[in-house]
Parts: C-alpha cells; sequence; structure tokens
C-alpha cells in the first residue's frame, strides 16, 4: 500500500491507484469530462487537474498515479483558476442552449459551471459552426455541443469495436465524425447508443424523448431488455407513466451497462397502440380478442388434430433460453423435431 | 596524389543556392586544363554559413570563397588552380571592417565558435565512412562495447550531458531510468523530427555526419541493454534520410551495426521512420504513437517511456544533437566534456541564428558563452546599423530576451529563469523595427496551428489568445486584454497536457514582460511603436521628397490621396484605409508613417 496526503487528509490506497482513486476513497469530489474507469485513460479535457506538491505544472489526476509521500491539493486556488479557465475556454465555443436542450440537468458542462460560477465566458471569437446529423432515426448528432471529450470514440471503438467514430482534424477544427465526414447513416455504427449515454453534454440527443421530460422529472424503473436471452439490465426513464427513455444498467452483471439498438432505442412498442395485450383468434377470415383459456383449448386441440413430423414450431429469442429448452422439449414430446428460432431467420 | 582539396559544400542550403551546378563546372573546367588527377572535389556537409553559399574551400591553404557560381568557375581555375593568384572578389567580405578574408578561421562567424558536434561537418565526404572512421568515428563505440553497461549511463551522467532537445533533461538519468527498467525487449529512438521553425541543427548534423548519430545510438543501445532503433526523421528532410540509408548500409557492411559488433556478441539494428509533418510529433509521446500508426497525439506521463514506450517496451528517446554528443564523451572522457561549459549545463549547443543581424547561420558555442557576443561578434551586430531590440530563444515555445539581459550567459537554467527557454536552439533577433505583439502573435500562430486539440486548455486557449493578440495589432485592444491575456496565458502553461501547450504561452509571457509598454501603446494610445502593425499607422507625404508623378494616386483604392502633378501631393487621413499601397509603391519613399 501507498500513502499520501490529499487535502491535509491521508490515504492509503494500492499502489496502481490513481490520484483521483484515492481521492473518491476519501470521498474527495474531482470533476471529469473525459474520464471512464472502464476505458483507456487519456488525460485530455484536464477538468480534474491538481495541485502535487513540487510538480511543475498541475496533474491530470485522473491518470496519475499515486506516490508514497505525495501531497495533492484538490481545490487549492491554482487548481479552482485553471478549472475556471478551462469551463471559461468551454462554453466560449458552445451553443449555451440550456433552455432546450435536452441535456439540461443532466449535463456535466452545466454542473460545473454552476459549480464554479461561470455563467458567461471572458472570450468572444470563432465558434465551431457544423450542421447537424439528424439523419438515423436514433439520435441526433450536434457537434457545435461537443467538449471534444473523447468518451464516445473510446466507448465506441473499445466497447462496442464498431469504431465508426474518430477525432478528424487538429487543434481548433478538431471534430468527432465517422469516416469521410459522412452521416452517422453510412458508417459502421450499429446503433447502440452507448455514445449517447457516454456523452457528458448534449451533444448526442436520443430522438425519442425530445421534449418529453427534464431529467429531475423521470422516475428510473431498472429492469432485464426483453429483446433477447442475453438479460442486458435496462434503466427505463418513466414520466407518470409513459416510458420516454432507456440506458444500459451499468450495474448490471450481464451487461455493465451495455446495449444493442433494440434494447436502447426499441421501446415505443410499450406505448403503441398496436401493441398485442390478449390472443386473437381468427374466426370467419376475421382476427378477434379471445381470453386464454379459449386460445389454450383451441391450441391443444390443434396439436391432437395434426400427428408427429406434421408439427413444427417456431420459438422466439424474446424468451430465456430455460424457455427455448423446455418448448424444445414440448414439441419433441409431442412427437416432432422440426424446432426453430426467430433469431436464425 | 591529389595536390588540392575542395570542399563544396553540399547541405540543403548551399544545393539550393547552386552547389551541385558549381560542382559540374568544376569538373568541366578542371578537365579542360587536365587537372581532375590533380584536385579532388569533395561535396561535403554544412558548414552553417548558409547565408554565404555555396561555400567553397581550398585546401591545404584553406581559402574560404563564399557566393560562387557555375559561372565563377572558368576564372577560379584558371587563375587560382592554374596562375595561384586568389581570386579576392569572391573571398567573405567583413561587414563590420569592409575587409576581405582569406581563411575561414579569420571570420569572426567561425573563430568564436567551438565545433564539437559540428567538428565532421563540412569537414568529411558524409558518404564516406572512412572519413568518419579516420576522425576517431566508432572509437567511442568500441570503448563503450568493452565497458559494463552501467559503467557506459555512468560515463554519460558524469559528462551532465543535458538533452538537446528541448527540456534539458540530464541524459544519463534518462538512460538510467531505461536501463534499470526490466524488460526482454527495449528501443532506443533518435527524434530527428526539428518541428521548430529556423532551427536547422539536427538536419546538418544527419547530412553531415550521419555517422556521428548512428554512433550514439549504438552507445545508448549499449547502455540501457537495447538491441533495436528508430531514427523518427521528418519526411521534409529527404537528403539526411538519404545519407542515414547509406550511413546504415555502410556501418553494416564494415560489421559496425548489424548482427555481432565488434565480435562483441552484441547486435544492434538501426530502423528510419518518416515522419508525417506535424510539429507535435517530436514531443516523445505523440512520436512514438506516430511510430505505432496512430494519430501522433501526445500521451499521459507517467508512465514515461523509459518504463513504457514503443509498442509498451522501455524506451528512450534522445535528440540527434544529444547523440552526436555522446560518441565525443566515449572517446575523450567524461571529464574532459565536463570542462566544458557552465555548472548546470555542460559541453556546447548549436544555435540557428537569423533575423535582423548581419551574419545568420548555424554556429556551435560553449555553454555560459553571453548573449551579446553572439549577437555582436559571431553574428556580426545588426543589419543596417539599426538598434538591438530581442532575441526569441527557443523557437515559438521560447520567449525573448530584451537588451538589458544581453549579458545573460546562456544555458538551460538562466534561459529559463527568465522565461525564455533553450528549446532547440532557434533564435531570432530583432532590431527595433520589429513590433513585439505582432511578434507574440505570430509565434502564436504557429503554435495555435499545430495545437493537435486533444487537451482543452492548449485547443481552445491557443485559439484565444492568438484572436486577442490579432485584435490589439489591429488597433481594436480592449484594456482588459491584458490580464485577459496574463490569466489565460498562466493556465494553458499550467494545465495543458504536453509540452506544446505547456510553452505556447512563453512568447505572450515574456513579450509582456519585457514589452508591457508596447502593448499599452497598441490598446490605449492605438499606436505600435514600431511601426508595423498596419492598422494603426497614419499616413502622409513628405512634400520635400514627394516629386509629384501621381503613382501613389493611382494605387490608392480608397482616393485619399490628391495633388496636381510635379506639385507635393497629400493623403487625407479621413479617407486613408491605411492599406499602404502608397507606400509600397512611392519611388522615392516619400510616404512615410507616424
Ligand atoms: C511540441 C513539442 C515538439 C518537440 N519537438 C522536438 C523535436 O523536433 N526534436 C527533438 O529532439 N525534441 C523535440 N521535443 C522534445 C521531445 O519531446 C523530447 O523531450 C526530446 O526528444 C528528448 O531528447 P533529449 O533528452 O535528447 O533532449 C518536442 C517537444 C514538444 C513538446
Ligand atoms: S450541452 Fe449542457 S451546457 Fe450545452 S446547452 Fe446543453 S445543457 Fe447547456
Ligand atoms: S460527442 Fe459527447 S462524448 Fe463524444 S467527444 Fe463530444 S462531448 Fe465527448
Ligand atoms: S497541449 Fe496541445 S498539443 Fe499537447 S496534447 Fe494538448 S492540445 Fe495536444
Amino acid at each position: 500500500m501507498v500513502s499520501l496526503t490529499i487535502n491535509g487528509q491521508s490515504v492509503e490506497v494500492e499502489p496502481e491507484a490513481t490520484i483521483l482513486q484515492a481521492a473518491e476513497k476519501l470521498g474527495i469530489f474531482i470533476p471529469t469530462f473525459c474520464y471512464d474507469p472502464e476505458l483507456t485513460l487519456v488525460g485530455a479535457c484536464r477538468m480534474c487537474v491538481v495541485e502535487v506538491e513540487k510538480a511543475r505544472a498541475l496533474m491530470a489526476s485522473c491518470c496519475t498515479p499515486v506516490m508514497d509521500g505525495m501531497v495533492v491539493h484538490t481545490e487549492s486556488e491554482r487548481v479552482i483558476a485553471a478549472r475556471k479557465e478551462n469551463l471559461n475556454l468551454l462554453i466560449a465555443n458552445h451553443p449555451l442552449d440550456c433552455l432546450t436542450c435536452e441535456k439540461t440537468g443532466a449535463c456535466r458542462l452545466q454542473d460545473y459551471c454552476y459549480q464554479y460560477g461561470i455563467s458567461e465566458s471572458d472570450y468572444h471569437g470563432d465558434k465551431k459552426d457544423y450542421e447537424l446529423d439528424d439523419t438515423n432515426p436514433f439520435f441526433i448528432r450536434n457537434m457545435n455541443k461537443c467538449i471534444l471529450c473523447g468518451l464516445c470514440v473510446r466507448t465506441c471503438h473499445e466497447i462496442n469495436g464498431a469504431g465508426a467514430v474518430e477525432f478528424m482534424n487538429r487543434g481548433f477544427d478538431s471534430k468527432v465524425t465517422a469516416a469521410f465526414d459522412d452521416p452517422l447513416e453510412n458508417s459502421s455504427c450499429v446503433f447502440c447508443g452507448m455514445c449517447v449515454d457516454a456523452c457528458p453534454v448534449g451533444a448526442l440527443t436520443p430522438k425519442h424523448g425530445i421534449g418529453k421530460g427534464r431529467p429531475w422529472e423521470l422516475k428510473r424503473v431498472k429492469t432485464v431488455c426483453p429483446y433477447c436471452g442475453t438479460g442486458c439490465g435496462l434503466e427505463l426513464y418513466v414520466k407518470g407513466n409513459t416510458v420516454v427513455g432507456a440506458k444500459g444498467d451499468v450495474t448490471s452483471p450481464a451487461s455493465r451497462g451495455q446495449t444493442c439498438v433494440k434494447g436502447r432505442f426499441g421501446f415505443d412498442f410499450l406505448q403503441s397502440p398496436e401493441r398485442l395485450k390478449s390472443p386473437l383468434i381468427r374466426k370467419n377470415g376475421e382476427l378477434v380478442e379471445s381470453s386464454w383459456d379459449e386460445a389454450l383449448d383451441l391450441i391443444a386441440k390443434k396439436f391432437k388434430e395434426v400427428k408427429g413430423t406434421e408439427l413444427a414450431g417456431l420459438a422466439s429469442a424474446r424468451v430465456t433460453n430455460e424457455e427455448n429448452y423446455l418448448f424444445q422439449k414440448l414439441l419433441r414430446s409431442l412427437g416432432s423435431n422440426n424446432v426453430d428460432h426467430c433469431a436464425r431467420l | 596524389m591529389y595536390e588540392k582539396h575542395i570542399l563544396i559544400c553540399a547541405g540543403t542550403g548551399c544545393i539550393s543556392s547552386g552547389a551541385l551546378d558549381v560542382e559540374e563546372a568544376l569538373i568541366e573546367e578542371l578537365k579542360k586544363h587536365n587537372l581532375q588527377d590533380k584536385v579532388r572535389i569533395i561535396m561535403s556537409g554544412c558548414h552553417g554559413f548558409c547565408e554565404k553559399g555555396p561555400l567553397f574551400i581550398v585546401y591545404p591553404e584553406d581559402i574560404f570563397y563564399c557566393e560562387v557560381t557555375a559561372e565563377d568557375m572558368p576564372e577560379l581555375v584558371e587563375e587560382y588552380l592554374v596562375k595561384g593568384n586568389i581570386v579576392e572578389r569572391l573571398l567573405y567580405k567583413d561587414p563590420t571592417t569592409d575587409k576581405r578574408v582569406i581563411s575561414h578561421e579569420e571570420i569572426p562567424f567561425y573563430s568564436k565558435q567551438m565545433r564539437l558536434v559540428l567538428r565532421n561537418c563540412g569537414v568529411i565526404d558524409p558518404e564516406n565512412i572512412d572519413e568518419y572512421i579516420i576522425r576517431g568515428g566508432y572509437s567511442g563505440m568500441k570503448k563503450a562495447l568493452e565497458m559494463e553497461p552501467i559503467e557506459v549511463v555512468n560515463a554519460v551522467k558524469s559528462s551532465g550531458l543535458r538533452g538537446r532537445g528541448g527540456a534539458g533533461f540530464p541524459t544519463g538519468m534518462k538512460w538510467e531510468f531505461a536501463y534499470r527498467s526490466q524488460n526482454d525487449k527495449k528501443y532506443m529512438v533518435c527524434n530527428a523530427d526539428e518541428g521548430d521553425p529556423g532551427a536547422f541543427m539536427d538536419r546538418s548534423v544527419l547530412e553531415g555526419d550521419p555517422h556521428a548519430v548512428l554512433e550514439g545510438l549504438v552507445i545508448g543501445g549499449r547502455a540501457i541493454g537495447s538491441d533495436e532503433a528508430y531514427i523518427y526523421v521528418r519526411a521534409e528532410y529527404p537528403l539526411a534520410i538519404k545519407r542515414l540509408r547509406t550511413a546504415i548500409a555502410q556501418a553494416e557492411e564494415y560489421g559496425l551495426l548489424g548482427k555481432n559488433i565488434f565480435n562483441s556478441g552484441i547486435d544492434f539494428k538501426i530502423n528510419i521512420k518518416e515522419g508525417a509533418g506535424a510539429f507535435v510529433c517530436g514531443e516523445e509521446t505523440a512520436l512514438l504513437a506516430s511510430i505505432e500508426g496512430e494519430r501522433g497525439l501526445p500521451r499521459p506521463r507517467p508512465p514515461f517511456p523509459a518504463v513504457k514506450g514503443l509498442w509498451g517496451k522501455p524506451t528512450c528517446i534522445n535528440n540527434v544533437e544529444t547523440l552526436a554528443n555522446v560518441p565525443l564523451i566515449l572517446r575523450k572522457g567524461a571529464d574532459w566534456y565536463s570542462s566544458i561549459g557552465t555548472e548546470g549545463s555542460k559541453g556546447t549547443k548549436i544555435f540557428a541564428l537569423t533575423g535582423k543581424i548581419n551574419n545568420t547561420g548555424l554556429c556551435e558555442v560553449p555553454m555560459g558563452i553571453s548573449l551579446r557576443e553572439i549577437v555582436y561578434d559571431i553574428g556580426g551586430g545588426i543589419r543596417n546599423g539599426k538598434k538591438y531590440k530581442a532575441v526569441q530563444i527557443g523557437g515559438p515555445s521560447g520567449g525573448c530576451i530584451p537588451e538589458e539581459l544581453l549579458d545573460l550567459p546562456i544555458d538551460f537554467d538562466s534561459l529559463t529563469a527568465k522565461g525564455a527557454m533553450m528549446g532547440s536552439g532557434g533564435m531570432v533577433v530583432m532590431d527595433e523595427e520589429t513590433c513585439m505583439v505582432d511578434l507574440a502573435r505570430y509565434f502564436l500562430s504557429f503554435t495555435q496551428n499545430e495545437s493537435c486539440g486533444k487537451c482543452t486548455p492548449c485547443r481552445e486557449g491557443t485559439k484565444r489568445m492568438l484572436e486577442i493578440l490579432l485584435r490589439i495589432t489591429q488597433g481594436k485592444g480592449e484594456p482588459e486584454d491584458i490580464p485577459r491575456l496574463e490569466k489565460l496565458a498562466v493556465s494553458v502553461k499550467d494545465s495543458s497536457l504536453c509540452g506544446l501547450g505547456q510553452t505556447a504561452p512563453n512568447p505572450v509571457l515574456t513579450t509582456l514582460r519585457y514589452f508591457r509598454d508596447e502593448y499599452e501603446a497598441h490598446i490605449f494610445d492605438r499606436r505600435c511603436p514600431a511601426g508595423q502593425c498596419k492598422d494603426l499607422l497614419t499616413y502622409y507625404i513628405d512634400a520635400e521628397l514627394c516629386i509629384g508623378c501621381r503613382a501613389c494616386i493611382k494605387a490608392c483604392p480608397a482616393e485619399a490621396i490628391t495633388g496636381e502633378k510635379k506639385e507635393p501631393h497629400v493623403i487625407d487621413e479621413a479617407k486613408c484605409i491605411s492599406c499602404g499601397a502608397c507606400f509600397d509603391k512611392c519611388k522615392k519613399d516619400a510616404v512615410k508613417t507616424k
């Protein structure tokens, strides 16, 4: 173990720990934009800088390993000046339309500006002026709000593996975009939406929730995605009795916050007026609602009419492995090996 | 038997001023006089005095002809080589005394120098390994291979050598870190990216004495326990790349590189990687990313390359000039080396001298020499008798040194203490006609353009600093701009990820420190004291000088000038847009500014 002092309090941590982790252990909060413990550390946003005694410049706490005897200050005058300047610079190049921005209330840029009392920038000059990428059905990319933290890029490369977005150009002209600066629709993006969840600001906005509620109005409900047997954990955002959003549940042991396009964006069926809520039986050429008893009786009757291999069963990817197992057992006990599964179609 | 040896400089500077044509014409003339077996032509590396190129030196007499052309060859051969009469008009003329001098040793540009790293540049044929060996080449490496690795580390440590790539980190200490890192594979890397605008000492060493760098790499490899090196050389240096390739091939042929060098059982392989033209790729972690095939973006340190470098292996990165010092240290001993220079900075440093100075070019001087000696003795003083104002040292990451600090000893620590830095050794001399706000704007425009964009303070901060400086030079400065600039510069320096952002504010901070009055004049008086910022100038016509030729009237896009033919013309200040068209057009210099 290594021991160090942060803001006058001493703490012991593993030798591989970073200053940020040591501070967390003491319950000291350090703001970050580009940090995610699941991803490569890049030390790019410089929000988490702290003063380390004897070091020449400020150090990024997210990626600086602790050293024995280190003396760290996380809220010194010098640190606060640097963080304020950082925010000052970010909002000089930002639309600041918090009034209608979907991210308001859950935006780290907004939160830190609030924390450090930055309401207006000292600088007025060139600003990013990109067209919105609104070409796909799932989310809008507004690169004018992007603070270039790179979380979406690393999530896409390191967690999904799709590698659909990357940095383009350099310096002030840096931009996160897909290959050839094409709309995301034309890229290798699989629309898992994990970048949307990673983004600390409102640069990536899911379309389904627009105008449907502020973060503080929404109830978060944990559930398991119904689409397939993997069992990814989801958090649904619910306003009143309506689901207005979803995101991966980072506490789910099955998926640790990861999702695919269906789980992340495919929940509109819940509130669809066309959603089936009871069995339908075709009577005189028309589908008529019926009770489960009636439907099951009908099925049992039909099973008796057909023999062995005349019978085929098609199972669903949306039930669990165990249910699929039971289903094939049932079919085989009825004398048929003709069992298949919609995920193979 | 050759009676005479003629060295023609074939550095990039002299080649672009026509050295190859000179060579061709000389061969032709020698044939005409049947002298081809008596005179040997050597195409050498850079002599540093590129401004006077092509340089043409005749040995054994040591006659230094400069600015020669192919057309001069018939006369030179006929008069000097045949008849023995020195061709006066091609000799160097000392700008301070107006006298012609014969030998290069009499030229002040050379006499104050101490050419250790440049010892072979301009003297040997860089494409012939024998010439390097005859002058003691590869003997330092032989010694190192007979020593224990830690002894080599200690020799470099006690020599006091510090890195010449910018930061001045003690080389021996860096080697020791890499030596102590345990791994089955380690790399040596030579940083030959030389991105500072105006600096060309690394190119000159690579072009003029490539084996010195190879030898330095093998010695470093012996010290840290590495058997493979990369030379990261910028693609804009084709001649350096060609000479390096030739040198590597020759050294391999002689068994000085490759398998089992000197039968020592030690192998060493050197690869060349061409850099792709971004300034930030000279930063060591970005350089490693670039070799690995990634975008050349800096990575946070620690881990330092000595622990986790190229492909995750311990790596030691050294600059060209640093490595070229190493063979000498091994050959002549650490004590000899540490006797040169100052307490904290040993050996020599090469500077690329340019700007408003009489002699421009490369000069190598012992550490601790005063700025005054460089500017006035080696540099021959300020051009056209103008007044010295400042020197920008260390390129765009450095800072300016004003007149009151002319006696400052030039070494790592004194420069840093004054807000400048050694950097790679760029030295731009400015006279009274340089506007210091515009100077800061110029350097900021370079760093802003080269910022990689990875971290916020540098990406956004250099842009805003540049915008403020631009505004001030355009006469739109606001009183809050000075404190704004200061606050921003300090934060960018303090919180940027890599050395680029951490040093980019230096030109702003030093000009604010030493020339604050110029900023104030621009902002409060709307005046540029150096008379450079176009938007702040008032143009008028000196009636004494004006001949009434109407040239300025025709040139003025704002129709602000009136006057009859052959009568003095007048500029209407209210209509003038300060474009300077009349100023450029007037043949009599009658258009003035105030
Ligand atoms: C933006 C930037 C550009 C740099 N460019 C160069 C360069 O062109 N050549 C070089 O040798 N070092 C350059 N450096 C310094 C290197 O990062 C590194 O410190 C050096 O190569 C180490 O060698 P040394 O210890 O021999 O000086 C640069 C540093 C920064 C921050
Ligand atoms: S991204 Fe954040 S700071 Fe920007 S407009 Fe939206 S809420 Fe405001
Ligand atoms: S889009 Fe969001 S996550 Fe991606 S780089 Fe920009 S701010 Fe970061
Ligand atoms: S300081 Fe500048 S060059 Fe260095 S990482 Fe940051 S943005 Fe890139």
